[in-house]
């Protein structure tokens, strides 16, 4: 081989091993799935034993009500979670951007509940909202007040779910949106306090537009993860009571394990891959155009 | 416009003492130079003035007011930062109008204030663009514009041409002077450029180690600098420094050195008598040496090996020894002198300046 030629290879050689285990891992899963989906096909079968029935499991998902029932709960489960986040994250990122004693302390706690397993995250939530030794009803009947049924009653379970996922992935949006703030430029926020900005208008005028490049890829970023949400609602509710709580993932794996209607459940990860890579694309997209425009400046500059 | 004045103004960063108490006064409408090496505390007064930095005793005065507890938005000043400090996410236009649209103010008179500052400054046909899009003149201009804008009482520029390629900053600073002379503004401009100070400030107050080491115009620091920092400070070439012992012969003032006997002048012996027979350093500017030949026999001869000569245009710069020292001289080019070999040269009394060898005060 001749050097022009080996040179040309190098990269290709150093990414082949990320490249097979991408393969292996990945995209073979994924085939997997995708041809499973077009499968009637029961556990106890093996896969060349299994029916082939075109898309009959997507059209029937579509008139499946309790799928539509778990997907109208994962949207509302997603949609609030991450509303939430974002506005507590950055809120706090706003709050402690600033140099007071022990700060560093704080940040470090604040930060703690994101290192937590979410089983055992799940499991402490579990405990916290028991109805009768939970420190939040006893804390309520110490009060004197009514003892609150969290995940017993349909009304409140998924409220519950969701104040267990603000705590645990708060801090997440949390460090990213104080990491943006300290890389913002001092300068800039200066002249903005010697142009007459406020606390709130340099939040409004020259933070939060600064920071936009980063918190809407955190946006995404959690948004993709609240969808895949699993383990720490299996541990607390299980989807109950009733549907109240079934989100799409676990409606996938009670599918899968329950209902032994493995086709099923894989057209129904197809459903949420679609979804999930949709947010991606927008995703990648927006990265795109940053990095395009980002380049149109840096030659602008060169230009000049 | 408000005469502004540091009254015993202090300023340390936890034990570290950064600006000892010092007394400091901008007559109204005047363009204030702060001038100093890097780190030597000018910046930190400018940001005090700004109200980005607090204080940590002493008051700031806007004629009767103290101002050192008022927001920055409050002191009615404009700021002008080394990086421009544009907001990046805005356009120019947005930028320029900012503080007018947090006052406020109706539209048209912003569009009116933006477009006749963005003509003044050549920059109306850049008010859709953003920063990012800006070479470094231009967002130089922005800044500047941006500040013009405001139409504040004081205008604050903390080394607004440091950024810039030294053709840029020529013509950034021609163009500075004729602002200067233009606008009724109190004007504080910080540097670390003697040539931008001499060339633009009304006063020159220049400030080494957190200390002011001389105010006054440009003509005062460079005939008449207080002390041997000043003196090397303001001018270029800078000013040949040589450890010298005085001695009285005849009646006259003498500084005798390694190599070198030269005349004192006469002003400076009544301030000197302390000194005599004590080592001092006296100071000789390079314009100063005249080639002997040349020259009538005024003045003291002395003899330097030219060890080289940087050719500039009309202008040589002749590097010399003089025992171990190594002295400037600068000339017109149209003067031959061979590289390599051992000139006479000539200098005036008055044109020696003698300073104290341990305070560095000048004799």
């Amino acid at each position: 081989m001749t050097t022009a030629n080996m040179r040309r290879m190098t990269p290709y050689m150093f990414l082949a091993p990320a490249a097979a285990f991408m393969i292996v891992g990945l995209l073979y899963p994924v085939a997997y799935m995708i041809y499973a989906s077009f499968l009637d096909w029961n556990p106890s079968q093996l896969i060349g034993e299994a029916d082939w029935i075109n898309l009959r499991n997507y059209v029937s998902l579509l008139q499946d009500a309790s799928f539509r029932e778990s997907t109208v709960v994962t949207l509302k489960f997603s949609s609030i979670v991450v509303t939430t986040e974002m506005v507590v994250g950055v809120g706090l990122a706003l709050l402690l951007d600033r140099q007071i004693r022990g700060i560093s302390v704080l940040r470090t706690i604040f930060i703690l509940p994101m290192m937590i397993a979410p089983i055992v995250v799940g499991l402490m939530w579990r405990y916290m909202y028991h109805p009768s030794v939970g420190i939040f009803n006893r804390t309520l009947k110490d009060w004197g007040l009514e003892p609150i049924p969290w995940l017993s009653d349909s009304g409140w379970a998924l409220t519950s779910i969701i104040i267990a996922d603000i705590w645990q992935w708060t801090p997440f949006i949390f460090i990213l949106a104080l990491a943006a703030l300290q890389s913002l430029p001092r300068s800039a926020l200066e002249a903005a306090r010697i142009d007459g900005a406020s606390g709130w208008q340099q939040i409004i005028h020259i933070k939060l537009p600064l920071m936009m490049p980063v918190l809407v890829v955190t946006l995404l970023l959690r948004l993709i993860d609240s969808f895949k949400v699993l383990e720490v609602i299996l541990v607390m509710t299980n989807g109950g009571p009733g549907l109240s709580t079934e989100i799409l993932s676990l409606r996938i794996a009670r599918t899968a394990s329950e209902f032994r209607e493995l086709g099923v459940a894989a057209a129904m990860s197809n459903y949420l891959l679609l979804l999930l890579l949709a947010l991606t694309i927008i995703m990648f997209v927006y990265n795109k155009i940053v990095e395009a425009r980002e380049a149109a400046v840096r030659q602008a500059a060169e230009e000049a | 416009m408000p005469r502004i004045r540091f009254d015993s103004v202090k300023k340390s960063y936890g034990s570290v003492e950064v600006l000892p108490p010092f007394d400091l006064q901008f007559e109204d409408g005047e363009f204030t130079v702060l001038v100093g090496p890097s780190g030597c505390g000018k910046s930190t007064i400018l940001r005090m003035l700004a109200g980005l930095e607090d204080l940590t005793e002493g008051e700031i005065w806007f004629d009767n007011t103290p101002i050192s507890k008022l927001d920055p938005k409050d002191r009615d000043i404009a700021m002008v930062f080394q990086d421009y400090a544009l907001y990046p996410h805005m356009n120019i236009a947005k930028n320029m109008s900012f503080a007018l649209r947090l006052q406020k103010t109706p539209k048209a008179t912003i569009d009116e204030k933006v477009n006749r500052v963005a003509q003044m400054l050549g920059i109306d046909h850049l008010l859709a663009r953003k920063p990012g899009e800006l070479s470094g003149g231009q967002r130089q201009r922005v800044a500047m514009g941006r500040a013009l804008v405001r139409d504040a009482s004081t205008f604050l520029f903390d080394e607004p041409l440091s950024n810039l390629d030294a053709k840029l900053r020529g013509k950034m600073r021609n163009e500075l002077a004729e602002m200067r002379n233009t606008l009724d503004k109190n004007m504080v401009y910080v540097t670390h450029d003697q040539v931008e100070a001499m060339t633009l400030g009304d006063r020159i107050v220049v400030v080494a180690d957190g200390l002011i080491q001389q105010e006054g115009t440009a003509e005062q620091l460079f005939t008449s600098p207080a002390n041997k920092f000043v003196a090397g400070f303001i001018g270029s070439p800078t000013m040949n420094f040589l450890t010298a012992e005085l001695t009285e012969a005849g009646g006259v003032l003498k500084a005798k050195g390694d190599g070198f006997l030269l005349d004192l002048p006469t002003t400076l012996k009544k301030g000197a008598e302390s000194a005599s027979g004590r080592q001092v350093t006296i100071g000789i500017r390079p314009s100063a040496f005249k080639v002997a030949s040349d020259a009538p026999a005024a003045g003291s001869r002395i003899e330097l090996f030219v060890k080289l000569s940087e050719y500039l245009g009309a202008q040589s710069v002749l590097v010399t020894m003089c025992g171990a020292e190594e002295v400037l001289i600068e000339m017109t080019s149209s003067v031959r002198v061979e590289e390599g070999s051992t000139v006479a040269f000539s200098v005036l009394p008055e044109d020696i300046m003698v300073f104290d060898e341990s305070t560095e005060v000048r004799l």
